[in-house]
């Protein structure tokens, strides 16, 4: 890019610039729950997986018969929560690197609260639905 | 959003090859950015042919020898042509380096392909605007900063911890490590960059230092930090061997250790 290309300056100072609006003194508490739920998803992984296969070819009743059961129904309630959070945060992360029109941003980073939060509640209730056998 | 295609004034255009100096024996090509503020011309790249039996093995020499022998115009910084100064900062063959460390016989395959530090404003031919990578530097205040009532002679440190400021010390400001990290490309005016963030974390680890929580608390969002992915291109670039990428996942352990 050359110089003439950058978008007109305003007359701030470079350091002015960039301190901006300063700090926003937060970005911590992300960082470490998308680390705790990617070791919670890694634990999660084998007994989730071994729960689907289990559940493969089964019809509702041999799956209440599974789901019905409290650990079962604990271990994939967890690994919901773990990856629709780690989902919202990482999907957070993508909207901040890329897209940079802030109107636009704002309402993505809205919409993926939304859906992270429908996506969650959703498979909670269909873990809870098939559990209880209704 | 993100532009992952250049500016139509900044789209680069076959440039002009130049004559082969006469009576060279053995000759390298030299393919060379070159941009002028005030011709209104897109960018292109000059080809040279370098008489590497007249000049030093460095790509540094040979850009020398041009600017001597052929193109006086042909314009770059450099200083102290032994990797001290970090004036010489650019993309040599698709890795940002310094021009007086790399040694020409180093790249392979054909041309010795030269551009300016990626992803920054251009001044003129291989000269980026670095105001807003100094601009973030000084924003991390590298200078000791104190409350207690200052010794007669020097702050003391043990030998341990003088030992913790070693792999961040060394930095010399080139930019390559800056200007090599996508995270920084796509968000440099919120995104400190590995460069000062490194530097960040040299006063941070400083045990003479009394202002380490407020250091902290000044880096502390998702943008000034955060944004460091761990790609990990910084590592790779540093001419001095040096790994930012470990500086700023020390600095984010900080802040993990001090919330929890």
């Amino acid at each position: 890019m050359s110089a003439t290309d950058t978008p007109k300056r305003s007359m701030r100072t470079p350091l002015g610039r960039v301190r901006n609006l300063g700090a926003a003194h937060s970005g911590t508490s992300d960082f470490w729950r998308q680390r705790l739920t990617g070791v919670a998803m890694t634990l999660l992984m084998i007994p989730v997986l071994v729960i689907i296969m289990m559940l493969l070819g089964r019809n509702q009743a041999g799956a209440k018969q599974i789901l019905g059961s409290l650990p079962v129904a604990i271990i994939m309630v967890l690994f919901i929560i773990a990856s629709a959070w780690h989902m919202k945060i990482g999907m957070q992360v993508v909207i901040e690197d890329y897209v940079h029109n802030e109107k636009l941003k704002l309402t993505a980073i809205i919409l993926n609260n939304f859906f992270s939060i429908a996506v969650a509640l959703a498979s909670i209730y269909a873990i809870l639905q098939l559990s209880s056998g209704v | 959003m993100v532009e992952f295609a250049l500016p139509k004034n900044s789209k680069i255009t076959g440039g002009k090859t130049w004559p082969k100096p006469a009576g060279a024996t053995e000759l390298r090509e030299f393919k060379v950015y070159r941009w002028n503020p005030d011709d209104g011309k897109n960018p292109s790249v000059d080809t040279y042919y370098v008489d590497t039996n007249d000049c030093g093995p460095m790509v540094l020499d040979g850009l020398i020898w041009i600017k001597n022998h052929i193109d006086p115009s042909l314009t770059f910084r450099r200083s102290c042509r032994e990797g001290v100064c970090g004036s010489c900062a650019m993309n040599i063959d698709g890795q940002n380096t310094l021009a007086c460390t790399r040694s020409m016989h180093d790249v392979k395959d054909g041309a010795v392909k030269i551009n300016p530090l990626p992803h920054q404003p251009v001044v003129k031919d291989l000269v980026p605007d670095l105001t807003n990578f100094y601009a973030q530097y000084a924003s991390v205040e590298p200078w000791l900063k104190t409350t207690s009532p200052t010794p007669q002679k020097e702050w003391r440190q043990s030998h341990e911890d003088r030992e913790k400021l070693d792999g961040l010390y060394e930095c010399i400001l080139c930019a390559c490590c800056s200007t090599s990290c996508p995270s920084y490309w796509w968000n440099s005016e919120r995104y400190l960059g590995p460069a000062a963030l490194l530097q960040a974390n040299r006063w941070v680890s400083d045990s003479r230092d009394e202002a380490t929580g407020e250091r902290l608390d000044n880096l502390e969002d998702p943008f000034r930090l955060y944004r460091c992915h761990t790609i990990m291109n910084c590592a790779k670039a540093c001419p001095k061997g040096l790994n930012p990428a470990e500086a700023i996942a020390e600095l984010k352990l900080k802040m993990v250790e001090r919330q929890i």
